[in-house]
C-alpha cells in the first residue's frame, strides 16, 4: 500500500503505524516516548500529525502517528501550523517539568521555545514520564520497575519504594531513557542500580566484566543458552572465531597444495 | 422457581400480584443514598420495634418495604404509604408511632409531615401531586422507590424479566438490535453514541467471543443516578445486559462498579444470584442455546476508570489507563475481543424499549435525543434529588418547576451540567432544550447527568478552580497535555482567585486550554479545560474583576474579600465566640468591629449572624 506524506507518496506495509513509515523515510517528526524496541504508547503527543483521506469527504484529524495504523491512500501532513503550535505548547510544558534536561532544551529550541511560560517544577529531575524504561522492563518480562501514582504525582518507581527484587541489572532502562536520567554505577565487579548491587561476571580470559550474574542466569534459563555462554566476553569470542577461521584457511590452502 | 416459558413467568407474576393485593397498606421507607445519610435506618428500626410490639392484624413488618431512592432527597428520610401515595417528609423515629396509629390504623393524614410547596406554602398530601414528581417521566427509574431491590418477586410483579422472556422466545438478535435502533436510544454515559449502532457493529465483528460491559463507575462529584439505579433496581440493569448479550452474541458480561458503592455491590450480587436461581442467567437460559454469566468487577474508585478503555484495562486487572481508540472497542475491546460498553442507565432503559417498542420510546423526547434522561439535581435549589425528565425539557423547567427554584430567595447564577469536564451555563441558557446536541453546542455537555445549580453567592472562577483541581487529582498522568497542562491551568486559576494574575495569564490559560483539548489522549483530558473555558466564555467579567479590580464579585475568594460589620448589628455578641482568631471585639448592644489584620476570612461570623449585619466586600 501507499501513503502520502507531505505531498509525496511512500510505500507502507499492513500493520505498520504512521510513525514507522516516517522514521523509515527519515521524515523529521519529534517523538520522545516511541522506540522501536517497545510497543507504542502515545504519551508525549509530540508525534501528532494531521491525517485525511480521499474517501473521508474532506474530514481532517490530528492523531498520534505512533499509534495510528497505516491504510492505503492515507494522507499525512507532519507540520501544519496548528501541530507546530501544539508541539511548542507541549515543549513549553515539558520545559516547566524538566527545566534542566539538555535533550528537552535542545528540542524546545528547535521549535523556538527557549524559556517556559509556566512555573517550573521545584526540585525538578530530568524524567519526562515517557514510560520507556518501565515498558522495556515489562516487555522483557521482568516488571522490576513501574509507573507509580497518578496525575502530576506520577513517577517511575520500584515496588513499595524498596530495592526491586525482580531487577537483574540489565541496564535496558538506562539505555532507552531519552533524557538519560536513570543513574547507575559500575565499580570493580559491582554494579549499583535501583538501590541494589549486582555482581558482574568477568570474562574468564581477559577479566573484562560482561554482564550481571543475575541477567546471565536469567538469559541462559529463558533462552536455553549453553551454560558456558557468558564465560568469555564478545571480544574474546571474536578472537576465538578469528583463530578458527584462520585454521580453516590454512587447511584449505593445504588442500589446494595437495591437489596441485 | 425456574422460568422456562412465558407462561411460567406470567403465573409467577400473577401470584406475586395477588400476594401484594392481599396486604392493606405498604409502608415504603426510602433507603436511597440521601435518606440513608439522613437517618432512614433508625426510622425503619422504629417501625420494626413498634410493629413487633403491637402485633397488628393487617400490618406486619412484611408490609414495611425498603426501597431504592424515591427521588426527593432534600426532604429525606421519606416514608410513603401505598397504595394511596401519602408522602411523609423528614420523618424521624419519633414520628413512627403517630404514622402507625393515625395514618395506618385510623386513616388520618399527619399534616406536619407533608411536603410544603415552596411557591404556595401549601401542604400536599400525595407525591404524584407534587411538581417535583408531576413533571417527571420515569423510564430508567421506573421501579425506584416502589420495589424492594433485594426481592426478585417485587421486580417480577412490576413486570420484570418479561422483556428477556420475549426476546428469547420470539426475537432474533437482529430484531432486538433493530428495535433498539428504532428507539434512537443514545448512550447515557455522556458520549451519546447510538446504542443500536454500537450493538450492530459489535455483532458483525468476527471473533472468538464478544463481551458486554456495564459501566457503573460513576465518579462525578454530586452525581448519583447510576448508583441509585444499581442500589434500587439492580434487576433492571441485569435484564438490559442479558438482552444486549443476546443481541451481540456474548457469553460473559461484566458490571464495573466502584467499591465506594457497597450497597450497589451487595444488591447486584444478590440480584445475580437470584436471577441464576430462576434460570435467567447461566447455562442454556430458558432452554435455548444462549448462555450468559454476569460478573461483578469492583473498581478502586479512580475517576479515569469511567473512561471506556481505562475501564476495560481495569476489568482485565491492569492499571486503569486509557489507550488511543483509533481501533474502537466494539472491534477490539476487553482482552482484545469485540466489546459493547454502555452505562447503567442505558441498560436500564432497554427492557422497557423491548416491552413497549422502539416507536414508543422514540415518541418521548425530541427527534435527535429520544427518551428521557436521569439527573441528580443538586446545589442551591429547594428540591435536590434524583429526577428523570423527557429530553428537550428546558433547564428552567428542571430548576424552577421540579427543583422548586433557588434556595433562600437568592438569584440564579449558573447551572453546571456534565460533571467535572462539563460546563457552566448562565441565565440566558435557561430556556435552552436539554438534549445531547444543544448542551454540547452551548459549551457544556450532557455527561452522565450531574446537574449542579449555583446562586449569586458563587464565584465562577472558584468553581473552575474547584473542578480543575478535581481533574488534576484524577488525571492518570499518562500524557503530557493532560498531566502537565491541567496542572498548570489549575495553578493559573489559583493565581486568579488570589488576585495575583495578569491579563497575560488569562490569555495563556486560553491558549493552553486550546492545546490540551487537541493534544490529550482520552476524553478526560480533551474535556478537561471545559470548567475554565465555559466559565470564561460566559463570566469573563468575573475573571476580569479578579484580575483588574482585585475583587471577587461572588464574595468567595478569601484573598480578595473583607468581612465588615454594618449598622444592622444589634450587639448580640453571637459572632464573637465562633471567631477562631478573636478578631471581633464589641460590647453588648454596641456595634461590633472586626480587626482586619487578624481576620482569616473563615466566614464563621457571617454564618452565625441572624441580623444580616455582616457584609462581604
Amino acid at each position: 500500500m501507499k501513503i502520502q506524506i507531505n505531498g509525496r507518496w511512500y510505500k507502507a506495509f499492513e500493520g505498520e503505524m504512521v510513525l514507522d513509515v516516517l522514521r523509515r523515510e527519515k521524515i523529521d517528526v519529534p517523538a520522545l516516548c516511541a522506540h522501536e524496541a517497545v510497543e507504542p504508547f502515545g504519551s508525549c503527543r509530540l508525534c501528532m500529525v494531521e491525517i485525511t483521506h480521499e474517501n473521508w469527504g474532506g474530514w481532517k484529524g490530528n492523531v498520534t502517528s505512533c499509534l495510528y495504523p497505516v491504510e492505503d491512500k492515507l494522507r499525512v501532513t507532519t507540520h501544519t501550523p496548528k501541530i507546530n503550535e501544539l508541539r511548542k505548547m507541549i515543549l513549553n510544558l515539558l520545559l516547566a517539568r524538566c527545566p534542566n534536561a539538555p535533550e528537552i532544551q535542545k528540542l524546545a529550541e528547535e521549535y523556538g521555545v527557549t524559556i517556559t511560560d509556566f512555573v517550573p517544577r521545584p526540585d525538578a529531575d530530568d524524567c519526562i514520564l515517557c514510560g520507556l524504561c518501565t515498558r522495556v522492563c515489562a516487555e522483557m518480562g521482568f516488571y522490576a520497575i513501574s509507573i507509580v501514582g497518578r496525575g502530576y504525582g506520577r513517577e517511575v518507581g520500584t515496588p513499595l519504594n524498596e530495592a526491586p527484587p525482580d531487577c537483574t541489572g540489565c541496564l535496558a532502562c538506562v539505555n532507552i531513557c531519552p533524557t538519560h536520567c536513570i543513574k547507575y554505577e559500575d565499580v570493580g565487579n559491582v554494579r549499583k542500580i535501583w538501590d541494589r548491587e549486582f555482581e558482574l561476571v568477568p570474562c574468564k580470559r581477559c577479566g573484562k566484566t560482561i554482564i550481571t550474574r543475575e541477567f546471565a542466569d536469567r538469559l541462559i534459563k529463558d533462552k536455553n543458552l549453553p551454560e558456558d555462554y557468558f564465560d568469555l566476553c564478545d571480544d574474546c569470542k571474536r578472537d576465538d572465531i578469528a583463530k578458527n577461521m584462520s585454521k580453516l584457511v590454512i587447511w584449505q590452502d593445504k588442500k589446494e597444495e595437495v591437489k596441485r | 422457581m425456574k422460568i422456562d416459558s412465558p407462561q411460567k413467568l406470567k403465573e409467577w407474576r400473577d401470584r406475586c400480584l395477588k400476594k401484594k393485593a392481599a396486604a392493606k397498606n405498604t409502608i415504603v421507607v426510602c433507603f436511597g443514598p440521601g435518606c440513608l445519610a439522613s437517618g432512614c435506618r433508625e426510622v425503619y428500626a422504629k417501625f420494626a420495634e413498634i410493629l413487633e410490639e403491637r402485633k397488628l392484624k393487617d400490618i406486619t413488618l412484611k408490609s414495611v418495604k425498603k426501597t431504592g431512592c424515591h427521588g426527593l432527597c432534600e426532604k429525606g428520610p421519606l416514608v410513603v404509604i401505598e397504595p394511596e401515595g401519602i408522602f411523609y417528609t423528614r420523618v424521624k423515629p419519633a414520628h413512627v408511632k403517630d404514622i402507625i396509629e393515625n395514618t395506618i390504623i385510623n386513616g388520618e393524614v399527619i399534616d406536619k409531615l407533608l411536603y410544603k410547596d415552596p411557591k404556595t406554602d401549601k401542604r400536599i398530601e400525595k407525591y404524584h401531586d407534587i411538581d417535583f414528581y408531576k413533571k417527571q417521566t420515569r423510564i430508567a427509574l421506573r421501579n425506584l422507590g416502589h420495589i424492594d431491590p433485594d426481592d426478585i418477586e417485587d421486580y417480577i410483579a412490576a413486570g420484570g424479566y418479561s422483556a428477556v422472556v420475549k426476546v428469547l422466545t420470539s426475537l432474533t438478535p437482529e430484531e432486538v438490535i433493530e428495535e433498539v435502533s428504532i428507539s434512537g436510544l443514545r448512550g447515557r454515559g455522556g458520549g451519546g453514541f447510538p446504542a443500536g449502532k454500537k450493538w450492530a457493529t459489535c455483532r458483525k465483528v468476527d471473533a472468538d467471543t464478544h463481551y458486554v460491559i456495564c459501566n457503573g463507575d460513576e465518579g462525578d462529584p454530586g452525581a448519583f443516578m447510576d448508583r441509585s439505579i444499581m442500589e434500587g433496581d439492580p434487576h433492571a440493569v441485569l435484564e438490559g445486559m442479558i438482552i444486549c448479550a443476546y443481541a451481540v452474541g456474548a457469553r460473559d458480561a461484566y458490571i464495573y462498579v466502584r467499591e465506594e458503592y457497597p450497597l450497589a455491590v451487595q444488591h447486584l450480587y444478590k440480584a445475580i444470584e437470584d436471577a441464576m436461581e430462576c434460570g435467567l442467567l447461566g447455562e442454556n437460559i430458558m432452554g435455548t442455546d444462549f448462555s450468559l454469566d454476569i460478573h461483578v468487577s469492583r473498581g478502586g474508585g479512580a475517576f479515569v476508570c469511567g473512561e471506556s478503555s481505562a475501564l476495560m484495562k481495569s476489568v482485565a486487572g491492569d492499571v486503569g489507563e486509557p489507550r488511543a481508540k483509533y481501533i474502537h472497542s466494539v472491534v477490539k475491546g476487553l482482552w482484545d475481543q469485540p466489546t459493547v460498553l454502555n452505562n447503567v442507565e442505558t441498560f436500564a432503559n432497554v427492557p422497557e424499549i423491548i416491552n413497549k417498542g422502539g416507536e414508543w420510546f422514540k415518541s418521548i423526547g425530541i427527534e435527535t435525543s429520544t427518551g428521557t434522561k436521569a439527573f441528580s439535581l443538586v446545589g442551591k435549589v429547594e428540591n435536590t434529588g434524583l429526577i428523570e425528565v423527557p429530553m428537550g425539557i428546558t433547564l428552567r423547567e428542571i430548576i424552577f418547576d421540579i427543583g422548586g427554584g433557588i434556595k433562600d430567595g437568592h438569584k440564579f447564577k449558573a447551572v453546571q451540567t456534565g460533571g467535572p469536564s462539563g460546563g457552566c451555563l448562565p441565565e440566558t441558557y435557561l430556556d435552552e432544550s436539554v438534549d445531547f446536541d444543544s448542551l454540547t453546542k452551548a459549551g457544556s455537555m450532557m455527561g452522565s447527568g450531574g446537574m449542579i445549580v449555583m446562586d449569586d453567592r458563587t464565584c465562577m472562577v472558584d468553581v473552575a478552580r474547584y473542578f480543575l483541581k478535581f481533574l488534576v487529582d484524577e488525571s492518570c498522568g499518562k500524557d503530557v497535555p493532560c498531566r502537565e497542562g491541567l496542572y498548570q491551568l489549575h495553578s493559573l486559576a489559583v493565581k486568579v482567585t488570589e488576585g495575583k494574575a495578569t491579563e497575560d495569564d488569562l490569555a495563556l490559560m486560553e491558549k493552553l486550554s486550546e492545546f490540551i483539548v487537541i493534544g490529550s489522549l482520552c476524553g478526560l483530558g480533551k474535556s478537561g479545560p471545559n470548567p475554565f473555558l465555559s466559565t470564561v466564555r460566559y463570566f469573563r467579567d468575573e475573571y476580569l474583576a479578579h484580575i483588574r479590580d482585585k475583587k471577587c464579585p461572588g464574595g468567595v475568594c478569601r484573598e480578595l474579600i473583607t468581612y465588615e460589620i454594618n449598622d444592622k448589628c444589634t450587639g448580640c455578641l453571637a459572632c464573637i465566640k465562633p471567631c477562631p482568631v478573636d478578631a471581633i471585639s464589641g460590647e453588648k448592644k454596641k456595634i461590633h468591629v472586626i480587626d482586619q489584620a487578624l481576620c482569616t476570612k473563615c466566614g464563621a461570623c457571617y454564618a452565625i449572624c441572624q441580623f444580616d449585619a455582616i457584609d462581604i466586600k
